[in-house]
C-alpha cells in the first residue's frame, strides 16, 4: 500500500503517480492532478492512431519500464558486493565494511536495511497531530505558571471525572492488591502467566459494566470478550482476523485518524474513506457506502469489512438504529463484516439513547457473525493508560483467533486485578457514569453556547469528548490549504491545538475537532477568548 | 445472545491469519499436554498428577516481591498512600512510557547484566512482553518473506511470535552436541548460503543469550563472530537477553552491548536487544517487554508500534519504584542466583547420579537433558514415544528437543524452578523410579523395539510439533505447560 522506499528515488512520473494512487486512498491531497497532467497530453500525442486504449496504455507501459530499469540498476542484493571470504572467516575483529561505506555505496537507501514499514512511518513525524501535540508539550497552558502557554484541546481524553476514580482506589484498594485475607489475592495469582485474553473475573465484570454503560438495553457475554490492551490493539488485532493485507474496509468519513495506523500500518489493509457531507449532519449514508463498494470493486480492491465509530469521533453524532439495521443489510448483501467501534458508548451528554450494534443484532433475524464490536474502558472510565481494550466478537472464529493473536497484546494482570474490583462494585459505577454524563453535558452546554456567541457553529452531537465545529467562513481560501492556514493559526495566535478536519479524511474544508474534556470549567472562557482573538482577525 | 457456530462459508471470509496454523495449536503435541491439564499434580489434591516441567517460569523470588510491594504501599498508586500520584499516572498515554519507568529498567538491566555495559532510558521501548517485543522487531526490520538466521535448538514460541502475523521466515544454523551447541562460523556460514541458494533475502540473526532451552551463555569471542558477521553481510543481529538475571555460575555473562562498547568500529545501527521482565524478576503477568536498539530509526519506529502492546501506567508506577529500590534489586538478583544455582545443583546431580547427563549450563531456568540412551533409535519418533511414556506413565510433562528444532533426537527441556522444592523432589524420585525399571527390562525393551518401530504409532506430523508451545490459555488452565513455557 504504502510506496516502497525504492520508489522515493524515482524521478516525477513516479512520484505523481503515488501521489495520486495515495489521494485515491484519500491520504494526501490533490495529487490526482499531477497524475492527469502527466497521461493528457501523451494521451493527445497518440490520438490520432490508438485513441483511448492506446493513450492510456503507452504511459503505463512507459512507466511500468522506467520501474524496471530503476529497479534493475539499484544497488545488487546487499550480499554480493562483499566478497565474504576476502578476510579469512577467522578474523572476527576485522573490519570488513564501517557504517560510513554502507551509507555511501547504497546512496540514500542506507537504512533500507530496516523494514519498508518502518521507513513507512519514519516519515510521518510532521503531521498537524505531531507538530501540534509537540507545541503542546514544549509551551503548556498552566492558569497560574503559564497562562500564555498552548492549550491542548487535540487529545479526545477525560479529566472531568478523574477525581472520582481515584477516591475510589483510595477508599478500597488497601487490599485489592495483595488480599491475604479470606485466601484473596497472592503473590503467584499476580505475577505469574495468565490467560492471555483476560482473566474471566475481568470478562465478567467487564461485560457487566457495559450492559450498565448501555442502560441495560443489551447483555453481554463475556465468552465473547478478548480483552486486549487498549482499544487500539484490539482495532489491530480485529483486523488481522478479517482481512488479508491488500484487502480494503469501507470508512465513513471523517473518522477518527487513528484508524490510520491502527489498520493501515502493520496490516497493510486500505481504508477507503465513504464521505459524508455537513447538510446531512454527517450522517452515514447507505448509498454512498454502496458506490464507495462498487468503486472499490471496479479497482479489483477486495472490501472485506464496513468500520465506523458509534458515536461517532469526531463528529459526536450518534447512529440511528434504523440505520444500524441498513447497516447490517448492507454487509449481510455483500458478504462482508462490520466493525463498529463504541470506545465512547458511556460518554453521552445529549438526551437522545445510545444504541449498541450489538442490541440490534439481537433483536432481528442478522447473521450475528459478521459483527465485531471494540469497546475499551480509556474513554467511559477516563482511564487510558490502564490500557484496557475489548473485542466483542458474535463470530466463533474470530474470537478463537483473536484469543491467540492477544498475546501480543495482553493487559498487566495487576492492573486486571485492581479493574476487577472496581467494576464490581456496582453503586460506584452507577454513581460515576450518572455524575460523568451530568459533568459532560454541563462542559459541552458551555462551550457550544460559548461558540455560538462568537458565530462558530458547530454540529449538534450527543456523544463523546468534543464539539465539531465548523470554521469554514473564517478561511482564505475554501480548500484543504486554507484549513491548514487556520489551523496553523489557531496554534500560533490562538495558542490552541485542534484536529483539523483533513487529518480525520473530512472532504469538506473547515471543520476542526475540539476537545473540551480536559478543561475545567474556568479554562472555557480562556479557550473562547483565543479563539475570538483569530474569529476577529477575518 | 448467542454465537453463530456452523456457518463454513463465513469462515471463509476470515483472513489467512486467522485461518492459518501460525499459532501452532493444531499440532499431535495438542493431545499430549492435555494430559497435565486434566491431571495437574498438587502435593495433598492429587499427589498422582501430572508435574509441570515444560513451564519456564521462576518461582523461587516470589517471596521477596510480594515482601517489597507490602512493604511499599504507595507503589500501586491505588492506596491513600499513592493517591496522589493516581491522576497523573491513569491518564498518562504516552507511548515513551513513564520517564521514571524507562530510567529504572535501564538501570535492571545494567544491573541484572553484572555492570558491564550502560544502557541509555531514551532507547528504552516498551512492549506486551518479550512476546510483543519479538513481534515488534521484527515488524521493523524484515518484510514478508524475508529471513532471519536462527541457532537450534531454539524456543518454539520464536516460530509464532516473530513470524506469525509478520510473515517473516526462520531459518536454522544447524548447531550439535559434539561441541556443545556453539554457534560456529562455518556453521552460520552455510545458513546463510543456504538462504542465498533459495533465493532468499536474509534481514539478519536472531540469538537468545542465554540460550533457551540450553541454558548456555555465549562466549565473547562468539558474540563477535556474530556480530562482525552481521556487520560483514549488512544485517541486524537480534539477541534475546530476557535469560540474562537468571546467570548463577562461571563464566560471567556477557551481553553484546558490552561488544558494542568495546568496539567503537562495528556499526551499532545493526544491533537490537529484547528484554523482559518475565523471566529475571519472575513477573511474567506484568507483561513488560523492552525492546533495545541502537539504531534510532528502529527505535523510534517500534516506539510507534509499541502502541499495540504498551504496558499499563499503574505497573509501570509500581515497577519503576520497585526497580527503583537499588537495596531491593541488589538483593533480588544476589538472592535469585543463588537459589537458581542451588537448585540446578541439586537437580542435575540427581540426575547424574541415575545415568543422567545435562549440557553444562550456567544459566536460565531449565536444563537441557540427554536421553539418548533411553530412546530404540536415534529418530525425532522414538523421542516422542519417549516423551509419551513420560508423560503417561512417569507423569512428567517436558518438552522434547524436536519441538526445539533439535537436529539430534533424544534431548529434552526441563524447567526447575517454576515448583518447590518438595514437588522437585517428587519428580526426580518419579524420574529414578522411572530408569531404575528401565534397566530392569531392558531385554523386554529390545523386542518390543521392533513393534515400535513398524510404523503402528500414527505420528501425524512431527513438524507441527515444534510449536508445541503455542496454545492458547483460553483453551487449557492458566497453568498449563508450553504456554507458559512461551516467551
Amino acid at each position: 500500500m504504502s510506496p516502497t522506499p525504492s520508489k522515493k528515488s524515482a524521478d516525477a512520473a513516479a512520484a505523481a503517480a503515488t501521489q495520486a494512487r495515495s489521494s485515491a486512498t484519500g491520504l494526501g491531497g490533490g495529487g490526482g492532478g499531477a497524475g492527469m497532467r502527466l497521461i493528457v497530453p501523451l494521451q493527445g500525442v497518440v490520438q490520432g492512431r490508438g485513441g483511448l486504449v492506446l493513450g492510456t496504455l503507452i504511459p503505463c507501459a512507459l512507466f511500468y519500464f522506467l520501474q524496471l530499469y530503476l529497479r534493475r540498476n539499484r544497488s545488487p542484493p546487499p550480499t554480493s558486493p562483499q566478497p565474504p571470504a576476502a578476510n579469512g572467516p577467522d578474523l572476527p575483529g576485522i573490519v570488513r565494511s564501517s557504517s560510513r561505506n554502507f551509507l555511501s555505496a547504497r546512496g540514500s537507501s542506507g537504512h533500507a536495511a530496516v523494514s519498508s514499514r518502518a521507513a513507512s512511518i519514519a516519515r510521518s513525524g510532521d503531521s498537524p497531530y505531531f507538530v501540534g501535540t509537540k507545541k503542546c508539550s514544549e509551551d503548556p497552558y498552566h492558569p497560574v505558571d503559564n497562562p500564555d502557554g498552548v492549550i491542548q484541546l487535540g487529545l479526545a481524553e477525560n479529566r472531568l471525572s478523574l477525581d472520582l476514580i481515584g477516591d475510589w482506589f483510595a477508599r478500597n484498594v488497601k487490599d485489592a492488591l495483595l488480599d491475604e485475607r479470606e485466601g484473596g489475592l497472592s503473590i503467584s495469582g499476580l505475577t505469574t502467566y495468565q490467560p492471555f485474553d483476560g482473566l474471566v473475573e475481568l470478562k465478567m465484570a467487564v461485560a457487566e459494566f457495559m450492559g450498565q454503560v448501555m442502560q441495560g438495553s443489551v447483555s453481554f457475554d463475556p465468552s465473547q470478550i478478548i480483552m486486549t490492551s487498549g482499544a487500539t490493539p484490539a482495532l489491530e488485532i480485529l483486523s488481522f482476523c478479517l482481512a488479508d493485507a491488500g484487502n480494503a474496509f469501507l470508512v465513513p468519513s471523517p473518522y477518527y485518524p487513528g484508524y490510520d495506523r491502527n489498520i493501515r500500518w502493520r496490516a497493510g489493509i486500505e481504508l477507503i474513506p465513504v464521505p459524508c457531507r455537513g447538510t446531512d449532519n454527517f450522517d452515514l449514508s447507505i448509498p454512498a457506502l454502496e458506490r464507495a463498494y462498487n468503486q472499490a470493486k471496479m479497482r479489483g480492491v477486495k472490501v472485506r469489512a464496513v468500520l465506523f465509530s458509534n458515536p461517532s469521533n469526531p463528529v459526536g453524532n450518534l447512529l440511528h438504529r434504523e440505520t444500524l439495521r441498513d447497516i447490517l443489510d448492507f454487509v449481510t448483501e455483500k458478504g462482508i463484516h462490520v466493525i463498529v467501534d463504541e470506545v465512547f458508548a458511556g460518554s453521552i451528554h445529549g438526551t437522545e439513547d445510545f444504541v449498541s450494534m450489538a442490541e440490534v443484532v439481537n433483536t432481528d433475524e442478522f447473521d450475528r457473525s459478521r459483527v465485531h464490536v471494540v469497546y475499551g474502558l480509556s474513554k467511559d472510565l477516563s482511564i487510558p493508560g490502564f490500557r484496557i481494550g475489548l473485542i466483542y466478537s458474535f463470530n466463533e472464529h474470530v474470537i478463537a483467533a483473536a484469543s491467540k493473536l492477544a498475546r501480543f497484546s495482553s493487559v498487566s494482570v495487576p492492573t486486571q486485578q485492581l479493574l476487577i474490583s472496581m467494576l464490581t462494585d456496582t453503586k460506584f459505577i452507577t454513581q460515576y457514569i450518572k455524575t460523568n454524563r451530568e459533568r459532560l453535558r454541563v462542559m459541552y452546554a458551555l462551550l457550544v453556547n460559548g461558540l455560538k456567541q462568537l458565530g462558530v457553529e458547530s454540529v449538534k452531537s450527543s456523544g463523546g469528548f468534543y464539539c465539531w465545529m465548523d470554521m469554514s467562513k473564517f478561511m482564505k481560501s475554501y480548500s484543504e490549504k486554507g484549513e491548514l492556514e487556520l489551523w496553523k493559526e489557531m496554534l500560533s495566535v490562538a495558542k490552541i491545538h485542534l484536529t483539523p478536519g483533513t487529518a480525520c479524511h473530512c472532504i469538506e474544508p473547515g471543520w476542526f475537532r475540539l476537545c473540551f474534556t480536559t478543561l475545567t470549567e474556568k479554562d472555557v472562557p480562556v479557550v473562547l477568548e483565543r479563539i475570538k482573538r483569530v474569529v476577529d482577525n477575518h | 445472545m448467542g454465537l453463530h457456530v456452523d456457518d463454513h462459508s463465513n469462515y471463509n471470509v476470515l483472513s489467512r491469519i486467522a485461518t492459518s496454523d501460525g499459532h501452532g495449536e493444531n499440532s499431535s503435541y495438542f493431545d499430549g499436554w492435555k494430559a497435565y491439564d486434566n491431571d495437574p499434580f498438587h502435593p495433598i489434591d492429587n499427589p498422582k498428577g501430572v508435574i509441570q516441567m515444560g513451564l519456564a517460569e521462576n518461582q523461587l523470588c516470589l517471596d521477596l516481591t510480594h515482601q517489597w510491594i507490602k512493604q511499599n504501599p504507595q507503589a500501586s498508586i491505588c492506596t491513600g498512600e499513592g493517591v496522589s500520584e493516581f491522576k497523573d499516572v491513569a491518564n498518562f498515554q504516552d507511548y515513551h512510557g513513564l520517564p521514571d519507568f524507562r530510567k529504572a529498567i535501564a538501570r535492571f538491566m545494567g544491573k541484572a547484566r553484572g555492570g558491564g555495559a550502560m544502557f541509555d532510558p531514551e532507547r528504552i521501548v516498551m512492549s506486551g512482553g518479550a512476546t510483543g517485543a519479538q513481534e515488534n522487531i521484527a515488524f521493523c526490520l524484515a518484510n514478508p518473506g524475508e529471513a532471519f538466521l536462527i541457532p537450534t535448538p531454539y524456543y518454539p514460541g520464536f516460530d509464532r511470535d516473530f513470524r506469525w502475523r509478520t510473515g517473516v521466515q526462520l531459518l536454522p544454523i544447524q548447531c550439535h552436541s559434539f561441541n556443545n551447541f556453539k554457534i560456529t562460523e562455518p556453521a552460520l556460514v552455510t545458513a546463510y548460503q543456504t538462504a542465498q541458494r533459495s533465493n532468499i533475502t536474509v534481514k539478519g540473526i536472531l540469538v537468545t543469550n542465554p540460550s533457551n532451552p540450553l541454558g548456555t551463555t555465549l562466549d565473547r569471542e562468539t558474540l563477535r563472530t556474530l556480530v562482525s558477521f552481521a556487520n560483514e553481510k549488512r544485517i541486524h543481529l537480534v539477541c534475546d537477553e530476557i535469560f540474562s538475571g537468571t546467570v548463577f555460575d562461571r563464566p560471567t555473562y556477557v551481553s553484546v552491548s558490552e561488544i558494542v562498547e568495546e568496539e567503537p568500529y562495528y556499526d551499532r545501527d545493526l544491533i537490537h536487544i529484547v528484554y523482559s521482565l518475565s523471566k529475571d524478576l519472575g513477573v511474567p503477568g506484568f507483561r513488560v517487554g523492552v525492546i533495545y536498539s541502537y539504531n534510532d530509526a528502529v527505535v523510534s519506529c517500534a516506539r510507534k508500534m509499541s502502541s499495540f502492546g504498551l504496558v499499563s501506567t499503574q505497573t509501570q508506577h509500581l515497577l519503576a519504584s520497585m526497580l527503583g529500590d537499588d537495596d531491593f534489586t541488589t538483593k533480588f538478583l544476589a538472592e535469585s542466583r543463588r537459589r537458581l544455582s542451588r537448585r540446578h545443583k541439586v537437580f542435575t546431580a540427581a540426575l547424574h547420579r541415575v545415568g543422567i547427563k545435562c549440557l553444562e549450563s550456567n544459566a536460565g531456568l531449565f536444563c537441557w537433558m540427554n536421553l539418548k540412551h533411553l530412546l530404540n533409535e536415534a529418530t525425532v519418533e522414538a523421542e516422542l514415544e519417549l516423551w509419551r511414556v513420560i508423560i503417561k506413565e512417569v507423569k512428567l510433562n517436558m518438552s522434547p528437543g524436536s519441538s526445539f528444532h533439535c537436529s539430534e533426537p533424544g534431548w529434552f527441556r526441563v524447567c526447575f524452578a517454576n515448583m518447590d522444592d518438595n514437588t522437585m523432589e517428587t519428580a526426580l524420585k518419579r524420574i529414578r523410579t522411572f530408569v531404575d525399571r528401565g534397566n530392569d527390562t531392558t531385554a523386554a525393551q529390545a523386542k518390543k523395539k521392533k513393534k515400535w518401530s513398524d510404523g503402528s504409532l500414527r505420528l501425524s506430523l512431527p513438524r507441527r510439533i515444534e510449536e508445541l508451545s503455542i496454545m492458547t490459555p483460553r483453551l487449557i488452565s492458566p497453568h498449563s505447560p508450553l504456554v507458559r513455557a512461551a516467551t
